[in-house]
């Protein structure tokens, strides 16, 4: 069984054993393989990077090779327990339109991001003036695949306005847990979310 | 080996007690739950892991089958099949007509890929084999796994389809087309009568140069031949095979009409083009999947522009619709369609590994 990291134990810490996953943006399927070997979780997964998708299948994971933001529209409605997009939010091309995708396919949405909001990002632009990095997020500007970053605040507001219940919130400073201030003090979140009009769900289906 | 039933086909004909020409390496288990059925391609036969008889050459998928290999004799009972309307043993139009021994030539009926299948299945029955650990193809073979999944639901657990198509485009049928003319058009083919070794042997030689480009990518022609001359001194002004790639072709397809047969080369071409699995389900593609419960592997190339990675796409979404357990890649390569039966990095990990997967899970 491969070792997780702190944040993706965090993750897997809020899926119930024997639920079934969806994990949007799984890379090589290091989390998939960790709920399907430790918690018997029935888990499929998407993922853009060719090689990261073959090293998925060749561990013997259902994961397929597509884009979030177009390839999630063939999955039905309510289809898995959880839905999961972890440390892939702020990569997206349309962040929301993802988010209300994984309302729909999940029956619970687990989101987990870097919080720009953190005190050392915060630091790094009034004090360098540059765009910050930080252990977190330890690539250039330039090259980061990271595209809209975003606050704690600012995705529990965006949560807000697609009428989405936050059930549980997580935050961690690098190894430790935050449970004050997380907006400055926290470099990472985790939001258990789930959709409270699910009289929407299908009219959200047909707006894409 | 001869069926001892008649076989149904698509058309509302019956194909008698057909010939199934079939090679299988390994050892069925006892409780029989080992066996993999491995489906070839449009010139493929049985012979994918062991030397082929006329050609000596050998097996055309030793790179995916034996020892040692993710279809391994050691774990599994390995069943290819040579598809009904072929030219290895299996019931075809070069095999005698039952009723006056003569060759059936266009007596006999046309085929579908449904219906290769539905031999498959019959020869199962009759190796006393219910269900399959998996079942393997690419191409052509790929379609034969998917209808699989389609009209035997409960008779696959994995279905491992590479390279292939839920239905054959219009560029597919037409690139067929031609190859079909080409053979109509030598006067040797004689309406589908010719005599054994005296068959339109140009025109399936020109079917087969021109189907041969499509198995293969620009980048890799250039890469392999470029403008580069036959006689490297000069140009014959004239119309020899002065570019390497046209002495190339020639070579594919006069070495091809000593181990096919033209009329085969028709039926199959033509059972190809029928193939739209989705038709046959309402037009909705994800309805061919809705009653298998058996676990897809999905493979594309990102040079194959015969069977694109859109066409896989299509597959998958389906596949993902119908809620089944799906993996898909797209594998670089720049072989093109056949990149299939070529050395191709991270295909065998990735069959292995969902294969394995598979046998974990039982």
């Amino acid at each position: 069984m491969n070792r997780l990291s702190i944040r993706l134990q965090q993750v897997a810490s809020q899926v119930e054993p024997g639920a079934s996953v969806l994990d949007v943006g799984c890379s090589d399927g290091r989390l998939l393989a960790y709920l399907r070997d430790a918690k018997q979780v029935d888990g499929r997964g998407i993922e853009i990077d060719s090689r990261r998708v073959a090293a998925a299948v060749a561990q013997g994971l259902s994961v397929v090779q597509g884009d979030a933001t177009r390839d999630l529209a063939a999955f039905p409605d309510q289809s898995v327990d959880y839905a999961i997009l972890s440390e892939t939010l702020q990569a997206m091309d349309r962040p929301a339109h993802v988010l209300s995708e994984l309302v729909r396919i999940g029956r619970q949405a687990i989101v987990a991001f870097p919080n720009f909001g953190y005190w050392r990002v915060r630091a790094s632009l009034l004090l360098k003036g540059r765009m910050p990095m930080t252990r977190t997020l330890p690539v250039s500007w330039h090259e980061t695949e990271n595209i809209h970053f975003c606050t704690i605040d600012d995705f529990r507001m965006l949560a807000a306005q697609m009428g989405l219940r936050i059930e549980r919130e997580a935050y961690l400073d690098e190894e430790r847990r935050v449970r004050v201030w997380p907006n400055l003090r926290a470099d990472h979140a985790m939001f258990l979310l789930s959709d409270q009009r699910p009289d929407l769900i299908g009219a959200k289906h047909h707006e894409q | 080996m001869h069926l001892h039933q008649d076989v149904p086909l698509d058309s509302g004909l019956k194909l008698p007690a057909p010939a199934i020409a079939f090679e299988a390496i390994g050892e069925l288990n006892a409780d029989r739950s080992n066996a993999i059925l491995i489906c070839h391609a449009l010139t493929g036969d049985q012979y994918v892991a062991t030397e082929h008889p006329q050609t000596g050459k050998p097996g055309w998928w030793n790179r995916m089958v034996g020892p040692g290999k993710p279809i391994d004799p050691e774990r599994h009972f390995i069943i290819c099949t040579n598809v009904i309307g072929g030219c290895m043993g299996s019931e075809g139009p070069a095999s005698p007509h039952p009723g006056d021994g003569e060759p059936w030539g266009l007596r006999f009926p046309v085929i579908t890929i449904a219906d290769m299948v539905r031999a498959q299945a019959a020869l199962l029955d009759r190796l006393g084999i219910s269900k399959l650990r998996a079942a393997v193809g690419g191409s052509m073979g790929g379609m034969q796994v998917l209808q699989w999944a389609a009209s035997f639901p409960g008779r696959v657990e994995s279905v491992v389809a590479i390279a292939t198509a839920a239905r054959h485009s219009a560029q597919n049928i037409a690139f067929h087309e031609v190859g079909r003319q080409a053979i109509m058009a030598d006067p040797k083919w004689k309406g589908g009568a010719y005599e054994a070794g005296a068959g339109p042997a140009k025109g399936l030689a020109v079917a087969r140069m021109a189907a041969h480009i499509t198995y293969l990518s620009e980048a890799g022609l250039t890469e392999k031949f470029g403008r580069r001359l036959q006689r490297k001194d000069a140009k014959s002004f004239g119309f020899d095979a002065d570019f390497q790639i046209e002495s190339y072709l020639r070579h594919q397809g006069m070495s091809f009409v000593d181990r096919f047969d033209a009329n085969s080369y028709l039926y199959i071409t033509r059972a190809l083009d029928y193939f739209d699995l989705a038709e046959s389900h309402g037009g909705q593609l994800a309805a061919a999947f809705a009653e298998t419960r058996a676990r897809f592997c999905v493979i594309s190339f990102d040079s194959d522009w015969l069977y694109p990675t859109s066409e896989s796409k299509r597959i998958v979404q389906a596949l993902v619709a119908a809620g089944r357990h799906v993996s898909f890649v797209e594998l670089k390569s720049p072989f093109g369609h056949d990149a299939f039966l070529l050395d191709t990095p991270g295909l065998n990990t990735v069959v292995d590994g969902f294969l394995r997967a598979g046998e974990a899970g039982r």
